[in-house]
């Protein structure tokens, strides 16, 4: 049975790095007592796919894994299960059986996220922002610079933004998130700021996930939808 | 949800914000309204090393176990946080409740390693707490430290209230029980002491004077009021199977912690006798924890922790009895659950191989010997019961088996030692080399790899060699070079790989090792200098500590270079360890005579801890 994880990571958790959670979410499916399928060999490994990486500091409230097991248990189970030994600041909002093909693995199915960034207390830009950010919005084009180890190029991130609005004092997007055009929220917004004439701050943002999304549509016509969304409860 | 006591700029900053942070599986959350105590335990290192840490787990458990304490993990800040925590004068807190440890009734201190001393200071400064405890106020927490190192309290007794000497497992129930008596009678902090000072087990430097001769030895010792022992007696378990306090669930660490994996503590003590080994003889008696217990403990931990590890601790896992009993249940309960299984101070014999075989990819793994000394005569010296028989018997098994990877350790600066058993190191390898060679082409795995590693010897209190003489830098550098140049000159030197250890560090080390009071000075001075995590080498500062002796005017070669008199009053000498000194004496003198003492279960050598009445000492003989 392959089973999609939704979680979340909140509070303290948020400095717990990808590479950890891995780690972590390994030795909780072994005190759950999930049948968890393994790899062979001498150092056997759980098979397991994280969907995206979340960065140190970033909260969230759509983190996804896929999962191997043995054999069918009911989703309903897999979620009490692994709730009943989680540390405090990370839930898990879902289990959700996904067909084996056709799902893929999480990671390959990424095509967008969505954020909320918020400034930190006194991190905010000393120009007025909230109501240029239609004004932002609406440029054909947003040229970065994007620095690799051996050389620099200019990229329009502009095709990478699908969402960007205000929603009370937060910050709301939707951004590419695929391997091939992973837009970074934090990038957004810098570029948000110096085109407002302001430098950023350092550690001015605090950023939450919020979901993960698949394209189910094509190119020319986004059809986003959840992961959880592709996956089915199993009774 | 718990707020966390640093900011979180200052922990999107430092490296693994995630040792700050608490909130682990398995860590204890109380509300401190509803506890009489709060005990912030502390190891003085980082948190991966010190969440490795089996005794700390232990008492952290026991302590916890009762309603009325809350203990709590505190471990020393990184360098980078150390920094900031001074900058922003942000003070020490444990990880549970993220309080200032200043505001807990006890500070309690692990000392694994002499080479954490700097690091005690740095906790106390960053608590916000006096480092001389005759400094501190009754708002103060009690400063207590316990571990390996508090068989030589000395040098940093002016910095601990209280030291308990021992296995915390007997005497801290009754140390509670007087505080909570002391304060709801409204006790002072002295009171309070001076009745911990009665309770089996605990001492406290203050009410210890010490004199000194003129040629700089100690005069005299003993305790400056009435009512206070003049000998405090270590403390153990005895009765293994009912005073255990077994763990159930330990703590989980977010991030890999040194020992990522469950540790099963098997039997406290060693049977052997090494001369040199502190741990085989402050641990005495030998003392085995049942096998059923061990099974259920083993299934215990792995559910309630998840690990994909699990490791037998013991000083000597060969000579537990019920050894294969145990290994054979953890590979056929375990191992189809993908779970690990180390096995650590094995003796490689047919049977370790075998196991070893089903537990380890055997063309990844190695095999380590420790024969301790380059030759026969010397390991007799050291009571190192291995031969170069037993060696290359184990060796070539394993070879035939398979394994083309070994490594041997060794000590330089052992007593006695002349150029020959130096170069003996260098003969033993290139045997062991040539065994290879002798096991058919097509049987063996491809080329041998032998790595030989030395350490310098330290002399520890409570050992037959804590009367004995360390050497210089330059002639342990020396020492090296004479087992380097040997290597280079055998036949199959390029399957041989040489490290050592540095000499500077050891020094120290000897120096801290069986120094005495006055030594606290040296160690202040050096951590106010900046030396801050001597026990890692980027961060080993030996110039700074060089100052530290020019400016206290201490000499450190009188406490390492000179060998003692067997009736020179030693600073530890008011602790009774168990071994007596009649022992301790005889095993020095057997030494220089080249005379091995059997083995505990071969015949009972008289050491002094029949006293107990329990182990090994009571085992039926036949």
């Amino acid at each position: 049975m392959k089973v999609r994880i939704k979680f979340s990571k909140e509070g303290p958790m948020k400095f717990v790095g990808h590479l950890d959670t891995m780690r972590y979410f390994q030795k909780a499916l072994r005190r759950a007592g999930l049948p968890v399928a393994f790899s062979g060999g001498y150092s056997p490994h759980m098979i397991m796919s994280f969907a995206a990486p979340l960065g140190v500091g970033t909260t969230s409230l759509g983190e996804y894994f896929d999962l191997e097991l043995t054999e069918t248990v009911p989703t309903a189970v897999i979620e009490e299960k692994l709730n009943s030994t989680m540390a405090e600041g990370i839930r898990v909002l879902s289990a959700r059986a996904v067909e084996d093909g056709k799902a893929g693995k999480a990671m390959a199915l990424v095509a967008a996220a969505d954020y909320f960034v918020e400034f930190r207390e006194g991190k905010e830009p000393e120009v007025p922002w909230k109501d240029r950010i239609g004004e932002f919005t609406a440029l054909p084009s947003v040229t970065v610079t994007k620095k690799t180890k051996r050389s620099e190029k200019e990229v329009d991130i502009r095709p990478y933004i699908y969402q960007l609005e205000l929603k009370g004092d937060k910050v709301f997007m939707k951004l590419a998130s695929a391997s091939a055009n992973y837009t970074k929220p934090e990038l957004v917004m810098d570029t948000f700021q110096r085109w407002l004439g302001c430098e950023p701050k350092p550690f001015c943002y605090q950023i939450q996930r919020l979901e993960v999304y698949a394209d189910t549509g094509n190119e020319n016509r986004h059809d986003f939808v959840s992961l959880e969304s592709l996956g089915e409860k199993v009774e | 949800m718990r707020k966390l006591a640093l900011n979180d700029e200052i922990l999107l900053k430092v490296d693994k914000a995630a040792r700050y942070i608490g909130g682990e599986v398995n860590s204890v959350m109380k509300d401190k309204e509803k506890v009489d105590i709060r005990f912030a335990m502390c190891f003085p290192d980082v948190y991966e090393i010190g969440m490795s840490n089996l005794g700390m787990m232990i008492l952290y458990n026991m302590f916890n176990a009762r309603e009325d304490v809350w203990c709590e993990r505190v471990f020393s800040p990184w360098t980078d946080l150390d920094r900031i925590m001074r900058e922003q004068k942000v003070p020490l807190f444990a990880l549970e409740s993220q309080d200032p440890v200043k505001d807990f009734d006890f500070l309690g201190i692990t000392l694994g390693y002499e080479m954490c001393y700097t690091n005690i200071l740095q906790v106390l400064d960053l608590s916000g707490i006096p480092f001389m405890a005759c400094e501190r106020g009754e708002e103060d927490p009690l400063v207590i430290g316990g571990g390996a190192c508090a068989y030589n309290p000395e040098p940093i007794a002016p910095f601990f209230d209280m030291f308990y000497i021992g296995e915390g497992e007997t005497s801290y129930d009754a140390l509670f029980d007087a505080y909570k008596a002391n304060k709801a009678a409204g006790g002072t902090r002295e009171e309070f002491l001076l009745k911990a000072a009665q309770i089996p087990g605990i001492y406290v430097p203050m009410f210890y004077d010490t004199a000194y001769g003129e040629d700089g030895t100690i005069s005299s010792f003993g305790p400056n009021r009435e009512g206070v022992p003049e000998k405090v007696e270590k403390q153990l378990v005895i009765d293994m199977d009912k005073g255990y306090r077994a763990i159930e669930a330990p703590v989980v660490p977010f991030i890999k912690a040194t020992q990522d994996r469950v540790t099963l503590e098997v039997m406290r003590g060693c049977i052997r006798g090494c001369r040199f080994c502190q741990a085989g003889m402050i641990y005495r008696p030998t003392r085995e924890r049942d096998v059923e217990q061990l099974k259920a403990s083993a299934r215990e931990m792995l559910k309630n922790t998840g690990h994909e590890e699990i490791s037998l601790s013991s000083l000597s896992s060969s000579d537990y009895s019920g050894l294969k009993e145990l290994v054979n249940f953890l590979i056929d309960e375990f191992q189809d659950k993908a779970v690990n299984i180390s096995l650590p101070s094995l003796r490689i014999d047919a049977f370790a191989l075998d196991v070893m075989s089903k537990v380890q990819d055997v063309k990844k793994s190695s095999l380590t010997f420790a024969p301790e000394a380059g030759s026969q005569r010397l390991r007799d010296v050291i009571n190192k019961g291995l031969t170069q028989e037993d060696i290359l018997r184990g060796a070539g098994e394993a070879f035939r088996g398979g394994w083309n990877r070994v490594k041997l350790y060794f000590m330089l600066g052992l007593p006695t030692e002349t150029e020959e058993d130096m170069k003996g190191i260098a003969h033993l390898a290139e045997r062991i080399a040539e065994e290879y060679y002798e096991v058919p082409k097509d049987q063996r795995n491809g080329k041998v790899q032998i790595n030989v590693s030395t350490s310098f010897f330290v002399p520890k209190p409570f050992t037959p060699f804590q009367w004995a003489g360390m050497f210089s830098e330059e002639d342990f550098v020396e020492k090296a070079k004479i087992v380097k140049n040997e290597i280079r000159s055998q036949l199959n030197q390029r399957s041989i790989k040489y490290s050592w250890h540095e000499p500077d560090v050891t020094i120290l080390e000897g120096f801290l090792a069986r120094g005495d009071r006055r030594c606290a000075d040296v160690i202040l001075k050096a951590y106010q200098k900046g030396a801050l995590y001597d026990a890692w080498s980027e961060n080993f500062r030996y110039d700074l500590w060089k100052e530290a002796f020019a400016e206290t005017g201490i000499d450190p070669g009188f406490y390492t270079l000179r060998e003692r008199s067997t009736e020179e009053i030693l600073p530890w000498d008011f602790i009774d360890a168990g071994v007596s000194r009649e022992f301790l004496v005889r095993e020095w003198n057997k030494a220089h005579e080249e005379t091995v003492t059997p083995n505990c279960r071969q015949r009972c050598s008289g050491c002094g801890v029949k006293q107990y009445g329990g182990g090994v000492c009571c085992e039926s003989k036949n």
